[in-house]
């Protein structure tokens, strides 16, 4: 069957083809007669159904997974026994409750921002159903408890399910400040054998993502967009495509020109076939250039980030100087599925099927592109083939590019983005360069540390994701400064998994690697001595460096390295054992990885995205690079932009701290550490620094 | 005009004789779950089988495919396919889930030709298939899971 579906199909066919996983939004209309909406999050169905509502994009990172938990523990239901919807677009009802009023996910922020929200919300629904029941038996509440979606009276043995109760309970309002359990009584949060609820749709290809949904009429769109960052469209010809088959128009958007046909095939034939022309600009960086650029600034004074003790005069005081530069290149996002949306548009309404991160603003930026009220946007949020933060963008260019395209053609479009556009389409991790100074005193300890870093500003005049893990260093440094120069540059930078911690974490953890060499102490006691005031960090030091058996002697020819960082309020140690071939071949054998996230909800969720930011840490460190000549990148596909593969995947062991601490985030922090582990690994084997990234499969030369 | 042999049933496909396979199975059969990841064979998300043998279908011309018996994720309903879905489910193996399908439809091929495949099998075998995700250390225990269970382990 092809899934041709208008709105009301679309919920019936996914609520049938997702095991259990409803992809569309409940929605008041969407919701039965009877049902019992507690919240916007939890609602219960006359048949006892639960729906909990999900306000953050499912990329991977278990979201759908962890946040019904939360639901499942205060109103005592099953977690295999939840429908889970994802949110429509509503900043008021779905806003990151660490971001203001705005709904989206980032920052590892889905499970922090949740965790008094859903518990609250099961837990008022629970008390609601509680209610019910006392009235409906005419008996005091005090008897009655909540257990596997029935309200037990114990003396009496009397039960009421949740689907009797839930017409009642929807006529009761709902209590300020319903009591959650304590941490003692948790049966679900923290323990082992909650499932995820996608992953036999996930399986078995029934799981929907963009561009799977079809609608009557609906046409696919590609964009052929600037050959160079900063072009402009000075002329197309679009004759040569009209005349190829499946062609449904060729216009011009704020992008580029959209060529438009009844299938993806057809409208990828058309423009190859698209004459453009383009205003270059004057402009037009090479990645030896902006090296060289950066470089001459780390021999200037940085704008002032932190500044602690007297830096001149530590450096001064210093009986071992020690200097260093780092260096990160650009990095493509590459989730497996490139970036597309679906949008349908009438005079009144514009539909929008797409994996949003930052549903608000897209709202709002697909409102002005279509003309309309943000208010007449719908956002169905679905399944992101990941994201790792591409699909957060501060132009919201897939989603207007869709929207541009449908209101030239009056038809629902399918815009979609090829490996191509995605690799060579910008939106990169920043590159950078770190310039460090330091000095050790007569005792091998540090005593000076001076760190400049130099790289474009994700957001102009927001330092901090630039500085993010370098700013906050956790070692105790008497005379310790941290300066940025944050240049401009037309090569569109964002946001990629662990943000600055991508490559604060790799020169950091490097360089104090160095320190601990050259003040001949071990990397480890070093970082202990340092840290004495940091315990979360000490305790997945230590818990790493125990499970990896650090100080065990290895092999010639093999090493060990450390690294220890804190990101988005979690801290996770992680020791790489890599093994150097005869031609300096270079295998990561192994990775063991200690996390502290507080209250550990959904473990395995955790081990997943700590296997999963090993592995995405891993793929950068050694082989990622976007080099950018003439202004444009210089990568196209996985054949030029090499990513990790399963011959490259180390063993990884995950070990999670016991913590009381409220719970942070974990589908970035797994990223940082494993470039400095590896890199330090390196050196304890063969004595060499690597200091620029990628590394390349064999020891550079 | 094309005659497609699809999950077992016959299809007349009216396609130019170099659309890929990919996009005749995605965009004119309506079967979404095999998908497009990156257009040169590079990355396997969009893995089928072709007469039991795995293959990319991302440059594959539906020209080439006539006659011959395709099987996608929506068709693999064999002991192996069976239990291959089952293992990555009970072994919660997807996170974002996009390349899944090609990993199992590599999978499926594996072990038709290797019933115990050894770690150095799955590596060759599955080698085309990214995962940006990094399930590769789950899909490894899933593959062997599949292959105990298949030779009437339990």
């Amino acid at each position: 069957m092809s899934p041709q579906l208008n709105r009301r199909d679309f919920l019936v066919l996914a609520a049938g083809a997702g095991g259990g996983l409803t992809l569309a939004a409940v929605t008041a209309d969407a919701a039965e007669p009877g049902a019992f909406a507690a919240n916007a999050f939890v609602t219960i169905a006359t048949d006892g159904k639960v729906t909990v509502t999900v306000k953050h994009l499912e990329m991977g990172q278990g979201v759908a997974t962890g946040l019904p938990v939360l639901v499942a523990e205060e109103l005592e239901v099953a977690p295999a026994a939840i429908r889970v919807a994802f949110a429509p677009a509503n900043a008021k009802l779905y806003n990151n409750l660490l971001w203001g009023p705005t709904q989206g996910t980032g920052g590892s922020t889905a499970m922090a921002n949740s965790w008094k929200q859903l518990r609250k919300a099961g837990a008022a629904a629970r008390e609601m159903l509680i209610e019910a029941a006392a009235r409906r038996l005419r008996i005091d509440r005090a008897g009655l408890v909540a257990i596997d979606g029935e309200i037990v009276h114990w003396p009496t043995a009397r039960r009421l399910s949740y689907g009797e109760l839930a017409s009642d309970a929807a006529r009761l309002s709902p209590p300020d400040n319903p009591p959650l359990k304590p941490a003692s009584e948790f049966r679900l949060i923290g323990k082992a054998g909650v499932k995820r609820p996608d992953s036999k749709a996930k399986s078995n290809g029934s799981a929907l993502f963009g561009g799977d949904i079809r609608l009557p009429g609906m046409v696919t769109a590609l964009v052929a967009r600037p050959p160079v960052f900063g072009a402009k469209l000075k002329a197309f010809d679009r004759s040569a495509v009209l005349r190829l088959p499946g062609i449904v128009a060729v216009v011009p958007i704020s992008s580029g020109v959209a060529v438009v046909g009844t299938d993806f095939w057809a409208a990828r034939r058309g423009r190859a076939a698209l004459k453009l022309e383009w205003t270059l600009p004057d402009q037009r960086p090479s990645s030896a250039t902006i090296r060289q650029d950066f470089t001459v600034l780390l021999d200037q004074p940085g704008k002032t980030v932190r500044n602690e003790g007297d830096g001149a005069l530590g450096l001064e005081l210093g009986v071992t100087r020690l200097n260093a530069v780092y260096e990160s290149p650009y990095l493509a996002h590459a989730p497996m599925e490139p970036l597309n949306c679906l949008v349908r548009l009438s005079r009144d309404r514009c539909e929008i099927w797409a994996g949003s991160q930052s549903q608000t603003a897209d709202q709002a930026r697909a409102a002005k592109a279509a003309g309309l009220e943000p208010s007449q946007v719908e956002i169905h949020t679905i399944h992101a083939g990941g994201s790792f933060g591409r699909r957060a963008n501060a132009t919201s260019d897939y989603i207007v590019e869709g929207v541009e395209t449908a209101r030239a053609v009056g038809a629902p479009v399918r815009l979609m983005w090829t490996r191509e556009d995605d690799i060579a389409g910008g939106c990169y991790r920043p590159a950078f360069v770190h310039g460090f100074d330091a000095a050790l005193d007569g005792g091998g300890m540090p005593l000076a540390w001076r760190h400049r870093l130099v790289g474009q500003a994700i957001i102009e005049g927001v330092d901090a994701l630039s500085v993010e893990g370098a700013a906050n260093l956790p070692y105790a440094i008497p005379h310790l400064q941290v300066e940025l120069h944050s240049p401009k540059l037309p090569i569109p930078v964002l946001w990629w998994r662990s943000v600055g911690s991508s490559h604060t974490a790799f020169a950091t953890e490097c360089f104090l690697d160095e320190l601990a060499h050259a003040g001949g102490k071990d990397p480890l006691e070093l970082r202990r001595v340092l840290l004495a005031d940091h315990p979360r960090h000490l305790g997945v030091l230590e818990l790493a460096a125990a499970k990896a058996g650090w100080g065990v002697p290895l092999p010639p020819g093999k090493g060990r390295g450390l690294a220890v960082h804190e990101s988005f309020h979690s801290f996770v140690a992680q020791v790489a054992e890599v093994k150097i071939g005869p031609k300096g071949e270079i295998t990561v054998e192994r990775v063991v990885c200690a996390v502290d996230c507080g209250v550990a909800v959904t473990p395995d969720v955790i081990r997943a995205q700590m296997e999963g930011g090993i592995a995405f840490g891993l793929s950068a460190a050694l082989f990622g690079e976007i080099t950018i000549r003439d202004g444009a990148a210089e990568q196209s596909n996985f054949h030029d932009y090499r990513c990790l593969r399963m011959s490259e995947m180390p063993r990884i062991e995950v070990h999670i701290m016991d913590s009381a601490a409220a719970p942070t985030g974990v589908g970035e922090p797994g990223v940082p550490p494993i470039a400095p582990a590896v890199c330090n690994a390196i050196f304890a084997a063969t004595g060499k620094r690597i200091r620029r990234l990628p590394i390349g499969d064999r020891m550079p030369e | 005009m094309f005659s497609l042999i699809v999950n077992g049933e016959r299809h007349k496909v009216d396609a130019a004789p170099d659309m890929p396979l990919l996009w005749v199975l995605r965009d004119i059969l309506g079967l979404g779950g095999t998908k497009y990841g990156c257009g040169q064979n590079q990355c396997g998300a969009c893995t089928i089988l072709v007469d039991g043998e795995a293959k990319q279908s991302c440059m594959l011309p539906v020209g080439a495919v006539s006659g011959r018996r395709i099987t996608t994720i929506e068709g693999l309903d064999g002991a192996i396919g069976k239990t291959l879905i089952a293992v990555w489910t009970e072994l919660d193996v997807p996170q974002c889930g996009f390349c899944q399908s090609g990993q199992i439809l590599s999978a499926a091929a594996l072990l038709r030709r290797i019933p115990r495949p050894t770690d150095a099998d799955i590596d060759t075998a599955m080698d085309g298939n990214l995962c940006r995700c990094g399930t590769y250390n789950r899909i490894r225990a899933a593959v062997h899971l599949a292959a105990f269970r298949l030779g009437g382990g339990k």
